[in-house]
């Protein structure tokens, strides 16, 4: 075949972009490669494709859509841990001229892909999967208010994790740091395709998280219970609709950066470049000013989580609503006043710097506050120590060293000694594993049984409990200790020998924390198989205080035969003190929106997109492009958008509960 | 139990007290003064958080479900009294805290030219600055001494107890400048310069690295900095002025090269205008200087014409690859020779550069930090920064 024929139908896409020269990637390769072909031999065996494209892969219900965001999220947890590890592993034996196990090619992949696939592919579908699944039920809706558009941001998540994922077996990652910062991101430092898969998967993935942050501000907005005002809402709802505001608000600042940055790598312009004016500095604060929302984005909907789950298992009210409900709005606008703290060193000059440095720590002040709810809220409760409480404590401990730690570093000159050292990863480990991690474990542990029906078993919950908070201080201690010795981050190699101690030591923790995900992977298969005996046949297993409590678990389809009305913000709480009895007659037939396979195959071309402008393989970009945008149009055809459940069925379903409940006496 | 606890700790002083933790025990003022803006916003912070994690443990053991003779208060929701205590102690808090950062910030700014040597040992007259120019390449470090003529790679030595003014540029990708035992670190970014002002005070060799990626050499871009009493700094001049090198335009094209783990080596001579060409992009003969570029078209630009004023791009930097749909790689050409270019540059720098002033120590008024006798923050800073705000001032 001619050269030319082969370059217009592989782009820049050759034998050699397979990186079968790295013996760690091929053996990767061959496991993921035998337990894929195992999953789908399983799927094929048990005829599951039928009922996973019709129940799950095509659904449109807010609930089913939650829970393949949580999947999504524990599925790349894998992948960042394992980077991860290997950073770990790396960085505590190359000491006294050792080079490790990994090249530089390749460690600098991983810390990057440890970044990227952390932030964006296992936080944001977790975060977005707890919103998706539980914010709906707390606002007793049926569903969000674009069903459709929920499938598809779903699946365009998970086309951005695809290119990542691929990029470990096709060509290569970016070797640039996770915020791929120019020049170095830039045509003329990393011509490879790894800044360009980097850039195509976050694009990919942000159009479904933009779409997905409307979706919600809308559903909060609009689909509220009747008595609901905005000061009735519970926490989770109110700090969601702030998450997603934020998200609203800054990721198309991300889409437009990147946008500009693959200006400069395909089409030659000079955004970003040292000369010609180019100014890469420019790049830098436009990315923050996604990036710094970005971190409160993740945080505060567990906020929301810590404030319900300390309120439930206190059996007390929330002390100060308000004051939460207005912390929480405090931090969502001050959280765009920040981000030049992370580029102090930029040399922007004393009078800018401490601005910056000042307005976050202003960020702290609400933040304390809601420190000191959650603690009046235990103050007089009668707190039981159930899994997501323990996760709370936790929280609440390990935080405040994260918080007080990170106002630290917002001090420009102590931030010029320790900025980019170990101490600033220890950092925001502790804030993003001590609050995000630790709130997402007890969100999981506190919903799983309004999910599924049952509980998660505790003894191995309590394992993987200990196996995360032990492992954390182990893992994130010594790298304070590091920062305080003046090592910067991203090293492969050390020539002090003194420091490999407490390498040693962050490895062990990893280790430990390599247990907690173990044992936690354990407690759900413990858990499902031991769902008899776990069993929630009440639907409100916590003696909870918000709407979701109040159907059954799992929820049917339709979360509410009734809408109920809502005279209090614990609603739930309210109606079980004011002796509400259910409805048992009168049921209406329910007007619920139909699955449709649109935003699966819209996801797929994408990728296909994505994956041809990475390579370059021009006819397979403008023939997915076409596809996307005529199967869009294609859609707007499609007329089976809705049906109606049956009365007689909404009937038999809630004539089951009667029974069960009944049996509970 | 406890007696694990203590041995842990005990374990735990034994580890730390082998190493050294330079951050907290750095050996020139500057960090010092850092270190101590650390500490003492530590110590601001612990007053707060210390009680609220001893309430978080006490509460969770006070009011845990078995506890019965505990109050229980399911509807207490709400004490204006204690609202108004958890938003005014942690406002309290960062109102002290923020004025520290401010004074801090403004005292400590890299651009300032320091006012003591050590503490209660003002700068002088006598203290004349060791003026070091600073380019991080791809994966070294080149200082240039322009009052000595003299450079050296991945090698930095200056005389204990002078000041340091350094100025920091980049060849290549970003990077950043620290030598933790000395001061704090600041960008050296490419085309753009930062600067740095430190004193060291203790003799000995300290480590300085770049402490921001920039690629695949990174690990290996460290250098060893020398506080030399003074006879010691200039035998180091001299020893260094017998090496056989000159560092030129050309030997500094191949010098920035990519190259990783470089030995230390040192130039004999060093061609006065290449850190202004390193730091103007035009190091290459024939490419024309950003600052050129820039007093062109502040004066309106060449027009049309100027358009057409590029020439096709030999080499820049490794692996310079146009972009697939761009033009290919040009450069803006010179309208003047190398060497003119940099006598213009050197008669412009030249007609606004005073000499070393002694500083003026009578005591800060506060306020923007003016001193008595200032009439402008402008006349205060040591030449106009990058900074738009700093500018406006």
């Amino acid at each position: 075949m001619p050269d030319t024929l082969t370059k217009f139908i592989f782009g820049r896409l050759t034998w050699d972009s397979l990186p079968l020269h790295e013996p760690i990637v091929v053996a990767t390769f061959v496991a993921v490669a035998l337990g894929g072909i195992a999953l789908l031999g399983v799927i094929t065996y048990f005829k599951l494709w039928g009922y996973l494209w019709r129940e799950w892969f095509t659904s449109v219900d807010h609930k089913k859509i939650g829970i393949m965001y949580m999947v999504l999220g524990l599925v790349m947890l894998l992948r960042g841990f394992s980077d991860a590890i290997m950073m770990r592993l790396q960085q505590a034996i190359a000491f006294n001229g050792s080079e490790g196990y990994l090249n530089s090619h390749h460690y600098d992949q991983i810390f990057t892909a440890h970044g990227v696939i952390m932030i964006f592919f296992v936080a944001m579908p977790f975060v977005t999967g707890l919103m998706n699944f539980v914010v709906p039920l707390q606002i007793g809706a049926r569903d969000v208010s674009f069903p459709f558009l929920n499938n598809f941001s779903f699946w365009m998540t998970v086309g951005g994790a695809v290119l990542v994922m691929a990029s470990l077996f096709v060509g290569e990652f970016a070797r640039t740091g996770w915020l791929a910062y120019p020049p170095l991101s830039g045509i003329g430092y990393s011509p490879d395709v790894g800044v360009d898969y980097y850039i195509w998967a976050l694009q990919v993935a942000g159009v479904g998280t933009t779409l997905s942050g409307i979706n919600l501000i809308c559903t909060i907005i609009k689909m509220r219970a009747p008595g609901m005002t905005m000061m009735r809402m519970p926490v989770f709802t109110w700090t969601s609709l702030c998450t997603n505001v934020l998200i609203v608000a800054s990721f198309p600042v991300l889409t437009a950066v990147l946008a500009l940055l693959t200006l400069d790598r395909y089409v030659g312009t000079n955004f970003f470049t040292n000369d010609f004016g180019g100014n890469p500095m420019m790049y830098v604060n436009l990315i923050w000013i996604w990036g710094h929302p970005e971190v409160y984005i993740l945080i505060l909907p567990l906020f929301g989580v810590f404030s319900e789950v300390t309120s439930t298992f206190s059996g007390k009210r929330l002390f100060g609503y308000t004051s939460m409900v207005y912390a929480t709005v405090v931090i969502t606008i001050l959280s765009y006043l920040v981000w030049l703290h992370h580029f102090f060193t930029m040399g922007s000059g004393a009078s800018v710097n401490s601005f910056f440095g000042i307005t976050t720590m202003i960020i702290s002040i609400p933040t304390g506050a809601k420190m000191f709810n959650w603690l009046f809220t235990m103050y007089r409760g009668r707190i039981r120590f159930e899994l997501p409480m323990m996760w709370t404590m936790a929280f609440m401990l390990t935080f405040t060293v994260g918080g007080m730690t990170g106002v630290l570093l917002a001090v420009p000159p102590a931030d010029f000694v320790l900025h980019n050292s170990l101490f600033l990863i220890a950092h925001f480990h502790n804030v993003i594993i001590g609050g995000v991690l630790f709130g997402l474990f007890a969100g999981i542990a506190y919903w799983w049984p309004k999910a599924f029906g049952f509980k998660l078993d505790p003894f191995w919950g309590k394992v993987s409990f200990w196996c995360w908070v032990v492992g954390f201080w182990f893992a994130f201690m010594p790298l304070y200790i590091l920062g305080l010795m003046g090592v910067t981050r991203r090293m492969r190699v050390f020539d002090d020998p003194s420091l490999q101690i407490w390498f040693v030591i962050a490895a062990f923790g990893a280790v430990l924390i390599a247990f907690g995900i173990a044992a936690f992977l354990i407690q759900i298969y413990v858990s499902i198989r031991r769902r008899k005996a776990l069993t929630d046949p009440t639907g409100d297993p916590w003696d909870g205080r918000t709407l979701e409590w109040s159907t059954s678990s799992p929820p049917p389809a339709y979360n509410f035969a009734f809408t109920p009305v809502v005279r209090d913000n614990d609603a739930w709480w309210d109606m079980k003190k004011a002796g509400y009895n259910r409805p048992l007659s009168g049921f209406k037939p329910i007007h619920m929106p139909s699955n449709t396979g649109t935003g699966v195959i819209l996801a797929a071309f994408s990728v296909a997109l994505g994956f041809a402008m990475i390579w370059y393989i021009w006819w397979l970009a403008a023939l997915s492009f076409a596809c996307l945008i005529a199967t869009a149009i294609g859609h707007t055809f499609n007329y089976h958008r809705d049906f109606h459940i049956p009365a007689a069925e909404v009937t038999q379903t809630e004539e089951a509960r009667t029974t069960l409940l009944a049996a509970q006496g | 139990m406890k007696r694990f606890g203590a041995l842990l700790l005990f374990a735990l002083a034994g580890l730390l007290s082998g190493c050294d933790l330079v951050v907290l025990a750095p050996a020139g003022d500057v960090a010092a003064q850092q270190r101590d803006l650390l500490v003492v916003s530590t110590l601001l912070m612990l007053v707060i958080v210390v009680p609220v994690m001893a309430l978080t443990v006490f509460f969770a053991w006070r009011y845990r479900q078995s506890n019965a003779s505990a109050t229980y208060a399911p509807d207490w929701d709400h004490s204006t009294k204690l609202e108004l205590v958890i938003w005014a102690a942690p406002l309290l808090i960062i109102i002290c805290l923020g004025a520290l950062t401010w004074l801090g910030t403004h005292l400590l700014d890299p651009y300032r030219r320091i006012d003591r040597i050590e503490p209660g040992q003002p700068v002088t007259e006598l203290h004349k600055p060791l003026r070091v120019e600073v380019v991080a390449l791809d994966w070294k470090w080149l200082f240039i001494y322009p009052d000595y003529g003299i450079a050296s790679v991945n090698e930095l030595a200056a005389p204990v107890n002078q000041p340091i003014d350094f100025r920091i540029t980049s060849s290549a990708v970003m990077n950043s400048f620290y030598i933790p035992a000395l001061a704090g670190q600041i960008y050296a970014m490419p085309a753009m310069e930062t600067k740095l002002h430190a004193v060291i005070n203790r003799p000995g060799t300290y480590s300085g690295f770049s402490a921001n990626y920039s690629g695949a050499g990174f690990s290996g871009m460290r250098f060893a900095f020398h506080g030399l009493s003074e006879q010691a700094f200039d035998q180091w001049v001299a020893q260094t002025r017998t090496a056989s090198a000159a560092l030129n335009r050309e030997n500094y094209l191949e010098l920035e090269k990519p190259s990783e783990n470089e030995p230390v080596r040192h130039y004999a001579s060093v061609d006065p205008d290449l850190y202004g060409a390193i730091l103007n992009l035009c190091v290459e003969r024939g490419k024309m200087c950003m600052n050129e570029m820039m007093s062109i078209d502040a004066r309106g630009g060449l027009g049309l014409a100027g358009v057409r004023n590029t020439l096709p791009l030999q080499y820049d930097k490794f692996a310079r690859r146009g972009a697939v749909f761009g033009n290919d790689p040009t450069y803006v050409a010179s309208i003047c020779t190398a060497e003119e270019a940099a006598a213009a540059a050197r008669a412009a720098s030249d007609a606004t550069r005073t000499d070393w002033p002694a500083r003026n120590l009578s005591p800060l008024r506060g306020a923007g930090l003016l001193r008595p006798g200032t009439e402008s923050r402008r006349a205060e800073a040591d030449t106009p920064s990058l900074g738009l705000l700093r500018q406006e001032l």
